[in-house]
């Protein structure tokens, strides 16, 4: 009981004197986090969108699709991305294995399908009569769909903070790709996997704890987002 | 000049089922109509169809200013409306979902500001401009819907059941603005109701829909 006593009261030394370690594992995280949340909203929210509101042969087949893959393991994640990215796989040639690069494909790889599936389902969700109203008061069929997407604003961007909610919290796979580098690709969860493992508490504690606030703010966003659309969590 | 709509043997049918067989009939400019008759009789398809929101199975749709055929285009789009019986709402403000149609059309901010004004007072909203929309009560999200329609100033207004779920009050609120609005010149208002008192009390010219097709018709 001691031991993790005088480890949170260390963590906290690390949080209030700003440690340059934990500080540069936190920008790296947020780097990393960041870049794969925006390639999943550049690719996700058109992709759900274009499900949700087009209409073609394989549509249920693709919608299936997306939501299979929410559900992908991440070290099966990081398994295929390490053996696209490795020097015999097909795309070695880059060098992007144990890069945040690698890191950032992988993460993409996850969080892609969350964005796309939730934004597919709040779409989907906008009621057919706005629709309707938006076609009877004269907006071109490109002004419905912007109508409709906007409709949807509150339920995408409850797509988006859940899928960052996923990749900050993201273990395995970025592990596998990364390498856990220090200095290089060592982010808040691996860091506290691999500094468990040696035994040192306190960084692993600081940054948990650190984990635990941001997770605590993503729900209370979503939260807010939730109830300003309408939609009681 | 003011748009004449003619609708020439419109069929339409729903998984095998027919709901229209058959439907004539040619509306001229500055009438208000009314289409009166029981549940499923084919009133509301009838409306939508006329109002180029759904395509019929037979038959033809055609709009004409003076003794031109209109193009089915979106400037012609643009010169009608419907206001469905669910208004379908926007996630906005009041203000906003009058403006809606406005915006679209890409009018100027000043214009769009006095029509969406204008069309929030006809229909006694206009204290409630600022307020989100999805707040209003049942009757007022029917008056928003007029609103919305009025800030376009569509020369061939359809309404669909406008008094639908709504209580006594807004019924005879609602029946009072589309009496002022047959007033305003040279504008076609075409109703659907099951309310035969209502039928009488609004229509101009009343049409009585049976199985599918306009079986009669009467000047007031």
């Amino acid at each position: 009981m001691d031991s993790i006593t005088q480890g949170f009261i260390k963590a906290f030394g690390l949080i209030v004197h700003l440690d340059a370690e934990l500080i540069g594992i936190i920008l790296l995280t947020f780097e990393v986090s960041g870049v794969a949340l925006l390639l999943s909203v550049i690719g996700g929210v058109p992709a759900g969108a274009a499900t949700g509101l087009a209409r073609f042969p394989g549509r249920g087949f693709v919608i299936s699709v997306m939501n299979t893959l929410t559900g992908l393991p991440p070290v099966v994640v990081g398994l295929f991305v390490y053996l696209l990215l490795s020097r015999s796989g097909p795309l070695g040639f880059m060098g992007l294995l144990y890069t945040p690069s690698a890191m950032v494909i992988a993460q993409t790889v996850l969080a892609l399908p969350i964005v796309a599936a939730l934004c597919h389902s709040a779409v989907v969700a906008v009621d057919q009569a706005v629709r309707q109203a938006a076609v009877s008061l004269g907006a071109t069929p490109f002004q419905t769909i912007i109508t409709i997407i906007r409709e949807a604003r509150y339920g995408i961007l409850s797509a988006v903070i859940a899928a960052f909610g996923r990749v900050m919290a993201e273990v395995g796979a970025i592990l596998i790709v990364g390498g856990n580098i220090a200095g290089s690709t060592r982010v808040m969860t691996t860091t506290i996997a691999l500094e468990t493992d040696k035994g040192n508490f306190e960084l692993a504690l600081a940054l948990g704890t650190i984990l635990l606030a941001l997770s605590f703010a993503i729900n209370a966003v979503l939260h807010i987002v939730q109830r300003r659309g309408g939609v009681h969590a | 000049m003011s748009l004449r709509l003619i609708a020439s043997q419109i069929s339409k049918s729903y998984g095998g089922r027919p709901v229209l067989r058959g439907c004539s009939f040619s509306f001229e400019g500055g009438t208000t109509y009314v289409l009166t008759g029981p549940n499923g009789s084919g009133k509301s398809t009838f409306l939508r169809i006329c109002a180029l929101l759904e395509q019929q199975d037979g038959g033809e749709v055609r709009y004409f200013s003076g003794d031109q055929e209109m193009p089915r285009d979106m400037a012609l789009r643009r010169r009608i409306t419907l206001v469905l019986p669910q208004v379908g709402v926007f996630n906005t403000t009041v203000f906003k979902n009058v403006a809606y149609g406005l915006a679209v059309r890409g009018t100027k901010r000043h214009e769009l500001k006095e029509r969406t004004m204008n069309a929030l007072a006809f229909v006694g909203l206009d204290t409630k401009r600022d307020q989100r929309a999805l707040t209003l009560s049942s009757g007022e999200t029917k008056r928003l819907g007029i609103a919305r329609a009025l800030a376009i100033e569509p020369e061939i207004l359809f309404l669909d059941e406008p008094t639908a779920s709504v209580d006594q009050e807004n019924t005879e609120i609602i029946e009072g603005i589309i009496t002022r609005l047959k007033q305003q010149h040279g504008r076609t208002i075409i109703i659907t109701t099951h309310d035969a008192g209502q039928a009488d009390r609004l229509a101009d010219r009343k049409l009585v829909m049976k199985n599918g097709k306009i079986e009669e018709y009467a000047k007031k």
